[in-house]
C-alpha cells in the first residue's frame, strides 16, 4: 500500500481542491518550522486515525499530529484501507499539528457498499464522507509525567459531510440526516516504566456507523438526541519503534429502531467496532499500521448477519 | 445477585481509597525504582561506562552538541553516574545542583530534551539494555522535564 496523493480519484473537485490545499499548506508549515531529527519520540504521536485526527486508528488520542514538539509545526498525511467481509473503507488524509497545542485535519472516507449497494437497486454505491476536524490538548503531558497518574487530555471536534448518493431517499426516509458534528473529550497515558499506554476517548454524536449511514433517526420514534459513546485503546511498546495493542469503538444503535419500522427487523443493526494492531515506525518520517478489525454486523439485513471482520492497513509519512 | 454488587463497591471504594493513601503526597508514581534495575544496568561500574558514552554522544550530536563544548565530560559523567545511581535505588548520594538551577540559563526546549533521551537510549542500546529497563530508567528521568525545559 501507498500513500496515495490529494488528488486521489474519488475524491470530488471540491474536496479535491480542500485536500490540496490542506496539503499544501501543510508541507509549507512543516518545511518552515519541523527539523528531521527533532521532535517527539518516536511513536508518541500516535497513527491517524480513520477520521483524521492522531490516535490509534479507530479512536482518536489526546495526543497532537506530528512529530512537532511545543516549539515546532508538524504535519502528517496518510492512506488507510479497511477491508471486511462484504465491505471496504478507503480514508486519505491530512493533519496539522501547532506547537503540539493545536491540531487541525481533513479527511475523506470512501466506503464500498458491494453487496448492500446492488440488493438496494444501487451497484457499485460508494458512500463518501469528508471530515474536517480540529483538537486542543488542554492538559498534561502523556508521555514525559511518568510521575503521575494525570493523563494528557484534549477535546476534539470533528464536522462530517456525507456526499448525496443513491443512498439519500433511504437516509430521508429513516430520518437521518446527511451532516453531523461529534465533540469529543481524550485521556491519554503512557505509563512509561511499563511501556503500556492507555487511552479513553467520550465521544458525544449522534453518527450512524461513523457516519457514513447518516446521522441521528427518527422514524419509529428512534432518539435522535446526542448519545455518549466511550472508546478505549491500550498499546503496549515492544519496542521503541514497534507497539501492538487493541481497541474498542462502542457505537450507537439507533438505526435499529428506525430499521424496525422500515420492516427491516433487525436488519439495520449495529455493533461496537474492534480491533488489535500492530504499528511500526521505521522512521520519524513513516508509520505503517495492520490491524485486524471487528465491525461487527453493518446492514445484516443484506449480509446475512456476518460479523464485518478484516484487515486495516495504514500508512502515514509525517513531517 | 445485589450481594456481590455491594460487595464488590465496597472493595472497588476500598481499594480506590487505598490508592489515593498511596498517591498523597502528589506525585509519588512510580513510588520507586523498578526492583533489579540497578543491577540491569550494571551498578556503579556500568552506569559509569554508560554515561561516559552518553557524554561523548552529546558532545558529538548535531542537534545538541554544542550545549556541551565547554563541559568538563569526566566531571559530568561522574556526575550523571551519582545522578541515575541514586535514582534507580544504587548506594549513590547525588551532590551536584538540582536540575532547574543546571539548566536555568540554557534556554532549552522540548526538542532538546526529547533529542538528549534518543541520545541515552542510543547509548543504552550500545550497551545491551533491555527496552524494557531501559523505560523503567527513563521513567525515573522523564519528569525532569518540568525543571529542565524553559517555560515560553
Amino acid at each position: 500500500m501507498t500513500l496515495s496523493s490529494p488528488s486521489t480519484p474519488f475524491l470530488k473537485p471540491a474536496t479535491r481542491r480542500l485536500a490540496l490545499a490542506a496539503a499544501a499548506t501543510a508541507a509549507c508549515m512543516a518545511g518552515a518550522a519541523a527539523h528531521a531529527d527533532t521532535g517527539k519520540l518516536l511513536l508518541t504521536g500516535g497513527v491517524s486515525t480513520v477520521e483524521g485526527a492522531a490516535g490509534g486508528g479507530l479512536t482518536p488520542w489526546a495526543v497532537i499530529a506530528g512529530p512537532g514538539t511545543s516549539d515546532q509545526i508538524g504535519a502528517t498525511a496518510h492512506a488507510s484501507r479497511a477491508v471486511t467481509r462484504d465491505y471496504a473503507l478507503t480514508a486519505a488524509g491530512v493533519a496539522v499539528g501547532i506547537k503540539d497545542r493545536y491540531e487541525l485535519s481533513l479527511a475523506t472516507q470512501d466506503f464500498n457498499t458491494g453487496i448492500t449497494g446492488a440488493l438496494l437497486g444501487a451497484p457499485g454505491l460508494h458512500l463518501k464522507q469528508d471530515i474536517i476536524g480540529a483538537k486542543w490538548r488542554i492538559a498534561g503531558d502523556a508521555i514525559l509525567d511518568s510521575d503521575s497518574l494525570m493523563p494528557q487530555i484534549a477535546v476534539g471536534v470533528q464536522h462530517k459531510m456525507l456526499h448525496s448518493s443513491a443512498l439519500d431517499g433511504t437516509l430521508n426516509a429513516l430520518g437521518a440526516k446527511r451532516s453531523g458534528t461529534d465533540v469529543y473529550v481524550s485521556a491519554t497515558k503512557l505509563f512509561l516504566a511499563q511501556g503500556i499506554l492507555v487511552n479513553g476517548t467520550l465521544r458525544a454524536t449522534k453518527a450512524n456507523q461513523n457516519g457514513l449511514l447518516g446521522f441521528g433517526a427518527t422514524l419509529g420514534g428512534a432518539d435522535n438526541r446526542y448519545k455518549l459513546q466511550p472508546e478505549f485503546s491500550v498499546a503496549y511498546l515492544l519496542r521503541k519503534d514497534v507497539a501492538v495493542g487493541v481497541e474498542y469503538r462502542s457505537m450507537s444503535n439507533r438505526l435499529q429502531t428506525a430499521g424496525k419500522a422500515a420492516g427491516l427487523g433487525d436488519g439495520l443493526r449495529a455493533d461496537d467496532w474492534k480491533d488489535i494492531f500492530v504499528a511500526w515506525t521505521p522512521s520519524k518520517n513513516l508509520s505503517l499500521t495492520l490491524a485486524y478489525v471487528d465491525l461487527g454486523r453493518i446492514v445484516p439485513a443484506t449480509t446475512a448477519g456476518r460479523r464485518q471482520t478484516g484487515v486495516y492497513l495504514s500508512a502515514q509519512a509525517a513531517f | 445477585m445485589k450481594k456481590i454488587f455491594a460487595c464488590t463497591s465496597l472493595c472497588l471504594l476500598t481499594l480506590t481509597s487505598s490508592l489515593a493513601l498511596a498517591q498523597s503526597p502528589a506525585s509519588a508514581y512510580p513510588v520507586a525504582p523498578a526492583a533489579g534495575l540497578y543491577q540491569a544496568f550494571g551498578e556503579q561500574a556500568g552506569l559509569r561506562t554508560l554515561m561516559d558514552d552518553f557524554v561523548a554522544r552529546l558532545a558529538a550530536d548535531p542537534r545538541i552538541g554544542v550545549q556541551f563544548k565547554d563541559t568538563n565530560r569526566a566531571n559530568l559523567a561522574s556526575q550523571l553516574t551519582n545522578q541515575v545511581c541514586q535514582l534507580a535505588g544504587g548506594p549513590c548520594v547525588y551532590k551536584g545542583p538540582n536540575m532547574k538551577d543546571a539548566h536555568a540559563t540554557m534556554g532549552l526546549t522540548a526538542s532538546h530534551f526529547n533529542a538528549l533521551v534518543e541520545v541515552l537510549q542510543q547509548s543504552m542500546d550500545a550497551r545491551g539494555i533491555p527496552f524494557t529497563r531501559q523505560n523503567q530508567m527513563l521513567a525515573l528521568l522523564a519528569p525532569m522535564h518540568r525543571d529542565v525545559i524553559a517555560k515560553p
